[in-house]
C-alpha cells in the first residue's frame, strides 16, 4: 500500500511541477496548490499506514490498548493544509491585484521589476 | 511529564518572540493612531534587543539556555534552545530592524502605515526570532511561514505596479521553498520519528546515511532557495530592489540569514555524516554564488540590484561553513556582521536614490562633492563588504581563510580571494558612478540620517574592536561542531 501511495505522491508532484513550470500565472497557482497535497500526503505516508485503533485511552486505563495509529503526523498535516491555505489564499489575491494592475497574467509580460533589452552597463568607469 | 515548573529566567528564550507577536497585535489595534505606530514599534523593538542581548550574554557565559512548552518531557513537548550562533543572530537582527524602523519613520510614505508596515515589521521579527530560536525543526517550519506572509505582505506594501510584480515572483518561489522543507521534513519524521533537534543528532547518527543523506540534500535545496545560493537565486535581485529601501535593508539584512542558518545548523549540528556525503555538491554551490554573485553585481546599473548582486557572494561565502569544519567559526562571524552590513548598506543606497532622484548609477554622479555624509558611510560599508581592513568585512574573511588553510582547501581558499576581488571592483565601480562621475542638476537634500549613521556606526566600531563577535562566534563555533552541552541543556542523554 505504502509503495501505491508513494508512486502516487510522485506522479502529483510531478504534474505540480508541470504545472509551476508553465508562463500562465493560473496554472501555476493550480501547480502550488497540487504541490501543496503531494506534500502532505508524503507527510501521511512517511508516518506509516496501519491498521491501528484510534489513540484514545480506554476509561481507566493510562495507556491506549493495543497498537494505536500515530497522531503526530495527522497534527502535522492539520498545521500544513492551515498554513498553505492562508498562504495561497494571499497569492490568489496577489496575483489577482498583479493581473489588474498589469494586465498580464502572463510571466512574460511581467517585466516591470526586471525591464526587457535593458541597455549595456558602462565598459568604462 | 515534568513536575517542576520552568523557571522564571528561562522564559527569557521565548519573550523575543511573545514580543514581537503581541506587539504586532497591538500596533494591528492601534491601526488608526498613525503617529504612535513607529514609537510603539520602536518600544517593542527595544524589548526584543535588550532580551536577545541578555540571552547573549547568558549563553556567553553559561552556556546554551533552554526550555519545553507545557508540561512534555523534551523529546515530545517543544523546546526552544538558544546557542552561540541563534543568540548573535537574533541580537544583530533586532539592531537591524530597529535602524528600518527609525528610518520607516523618517521616510515610510503615509499609505504603507496605514497599511500596517510596522506591525508588519514586528511579526517578521517574531518569525526571525522565533526560526532562530527554535530547537523544534517543524517549528523551524511554522517559524519560516510567519516570517514569509509578513514579507510578503512588505514586499507589496503600497502596492506600486513594480512591487506586486516582484511580489508575484517572490511569493511563488519563496512558496515553492517551504514545500520542499515541508515534504523532507516528512521524510525525515519517517527515518527518524523526532523533531526535537537535540534528539535527531542522537537518533540520526544510528539512521542509515544514505536515505538520510537524500533527505539533507531535499532540505539543502529548500534552504538554499531562502538564502539564495547559486541555481535558485533568480527571485533576490527580481524582488529586493522593488520595495521602499529600508524594507530591502530589513529583508536584505535579515531574511536571507535565516536561510543560512537554517544550512549551518541542519548540516554541521543535526547531520554531520550527511554533510560529509554532501560536501562536492555543497562547494560547487558555493563557489559558484561566491562568483557569480559579484560578478553580476559589476554588470548591474540599478544600485540597490548591485547590491543585491553582491548580498548573493556574500551568502556563497557565508555557506561554506557547511563545507570544512574550521570554517564553521569564520561563517558564523561572517553571518554576524553581514547582516548589519548589508541592512546598512541597503539604507545608504536609499538615501542616495532620494538625493539623485534615480535608481540608475548612470544617472547619480556628484554626491561625492555634495554630501560628506553618504561619501564616507557608503565607503565604509562598501569597502567592508568587499573586506577591505581594517573595516568589519576583514575580520570574518581571515577566519574563514584561517580555516581553509587548515583543512587544506585551496579551492575554497583562491575562490574566497577571488571573490574580495571582484567585489571589490564592483564596488569601485558603483562608487566611480555614484560619486565621482560629474553632476549638472542639483543634489537633493536627504530627509534623516540617523538610521543610517546608527548601523554604519555600529559596522565601524565593531570593524574596530572585533573582539565581542568574535568571541560570540567562537563559543557559537564550539556548540556547533561538539553539541554535547546544547544536548544536555535540552534535557537528553547525548
Amino acid at each position: 500500500m505504502e509503495s501505491v501511495l508513494a508512486s502516487l505522491v510522485g506522479l502529483i508532484a510531478a504534474a505540480a511541477i508541470y504545472l509551476i513550470l508553465s508562463r500562465a500565472l493560473i496554472r501555476v497557482l493550480l501547480g502550488i496548490m497540487l504541490l501543496g497535497n503531494s506534500v502532505i500526503l508524503l507527510i501521511f505516508v512517511a508516518g506509516r499506514l496501519t491498521t491501528a485503533v484510534p489513540p484514545i485511552v480506554p476509561k481507566g486505563a493510562t495507556v491506549p490498548g493495543g497498537v494505536f495509529a500515530n497522531p503526530l503526523p495527522q497534527a502535522l498535516i492539520l498545521t500544513a493544509i492551515v498554513i498553505g491555505f492562508a498562504m495561497f489564499a494571499f497569492l490568489v489575491v496577489l496575483v489577482f491585484r498583479a493581473y489588474q494592475e498589469m494586465d498580464a497574467d502572463n510571466t512574460d509580460h511581467m517585466r516591470l521589476a526586471e525591464p526587457e533589452q535593458q541597455p549595456q552597463p558602462p565598459l568604462e568607469y | 511529564m515534568i513536575s517542576h515548573l520552568t523557571p522564571i529566567a528561562d522564559w527569557l528564550v521565548v519573550l523575543p518572540v511573545i514580543l514581537g507577536l503581541g506587539g504586532g497585535a497591538v500596533l494591528l489595534m492601534l491601526r488608526r493612531f498613525l503617529r504612535w505606530q513607529p514609537w510603539l514599534a520602536l518600544l517593542v523593538l527595544l524589548g526584543v534587543i535588550l532580551c536577545d542581548g541578555a540571552l547573549l550574554e547568558r549563553v556567553l557565559t553559561s552556556g546554551p539556555v533552554a526550555m519545553t512548552m507545557g508540561k512534555w518531557l523534551p523529546p515530545f513537548g517543544i523546546s526552544f534552545a538558544v546557542d552561540g550562533m541563534s543568540a548573535l543572530f537574533a541580537l544583530v537582527s533586532g539592531l537591524v530592524a530597529f535602524g528600518v524602523v527609525l528610518a520607516l519613520a523618517n521616510e515610510a510614505p503615509e499609505g504603507a502605515v496605514r497599511d500596517g508596515v510596522y506591525p508588519l515589521v514586528l511579526l517578521l521579527m517574531a518569525g526571525v526570532n522565533g526560526a532562530f530560536l527554535t530547537g523544534d525543526l517543524f517549528n523551524l517550519y511554522v517559524w519560516f511561514e510567519v516570517m514569509l506572509i509578513a514579507s510578503f505582505g512588505l514586499v507589496a506594501i503600497a502596492g506600486n505596479p513594480i512591487q506586486l510584480d516582484a511580489a508575484v515572483k517572490y511569493g511563488v518561489l519563496n512558496i515553492v521553498g517551504t514545500a520542499l522543507f515541508l515534504a523532507a521534513l516528512g521524510l525525515l519524521y519517517g527515518q527518524l520519528g523526532t523533531f526535537n533537534m537535540a534528539d535527531v543528532i542522537g537518533v540520526a547518527a544510528k539512521a542509515d546515511p544514505l536515505t538520510l543523506t537524500a533527505t539533507a540534500a531535499v532540505f539543502c535545496l529548500a534552504f538554499g532557495m531562502k538564502a539564495a545560493v547559486f541555481p535558485v537565486n533568480a527571485w533576490l535581485p527580481a524582488s529586493y530592489h522593488a520595495p521602499p529601501a529600508p524594507i530591502s535593508a530589513l529583508m536584505g539584512g535579515v531574511l536571507t540569514k535565516v536561510g543560512v542558518y537554517a544550512i549551518l545548523r541542519l548540516l554541521v549540528v543535526l547531520l554531520p555524516v550527511s554533510r560529509e556525503l554532501l560536501v562536492p555538491g555543497i562547494t560547487a554551490a558555493a563557489v559558484a554564488t561566491m562568483l557569480l554573485g559579484p560578478l553580476s553585481a559589476i554588470a548591474e546599473t540599478n544600485l540597490r540590484r548591485s547590491i543585491g548582486f553582491l548580498l548573493i557572494g556574500g551568502v556563497g561565502v557565508a555557506i561554506t561553513g557547511a563545507v570544512t569544519e574550521g570554517a564553521v567559526f569564520g561563517a558564523v562571524v561572517y553571518v554576524g556582521q553581514s547582516i548589519i552590513a548589508f541592512a546598512a548598506l541597503y539604507l545608504v543606497a536609499g538615501l542616495l536614490e532620494t538625493a539623485t532622484g534615480s535608481f540608475d548609477t548612470r544617472n547619480m554622479g556628484g554626491i561625492y562633492a555634495a554630501n560628506s555624509r553618504l561619501s564616507i558611510m557608503f565607503l565604509v560599508l562598501i569597502l567592508g563588504i568587499a573586506g577591505v581592513p581594517p573595516f568589519l568585512g576583514f575580520w570574518p574573511k581571515l577566519l574563514l581563510l584561517q580555516g581553509y588553510f587548515a583543512d587544506g582547501n585551496w579551492l575554497l581558499v583562491f575562490s574566497l580571494l577571488l571573490n574580495s576581488l571582484l567585489s571589490l571592483i564592483a564596488a569601485a565601480r558603483l562608487w566611480s558612478f555614484a560619486f565621482w562621475h560629474p553632476r549638472t542638476e542639483p543634489v537633493v537634500r536627504p530627509r534623516g540620517y540617523a538610521p543610517a549613521i546608527l548601523l554604519t556606526g555600529t559596522v565601524l566600531l565593531l570593524g574596530i574592536a572585533p573582539s565581542l563577535l568574535i568571541k560570540a562566534g567562537s563559543v557559537a563555533a564550539r556548540d556547533l561542531r561538539d553539541p554535547v552541552r546544547y544536548i544536555a541543556t535540552v534535557g537528553l542523554a547525548p
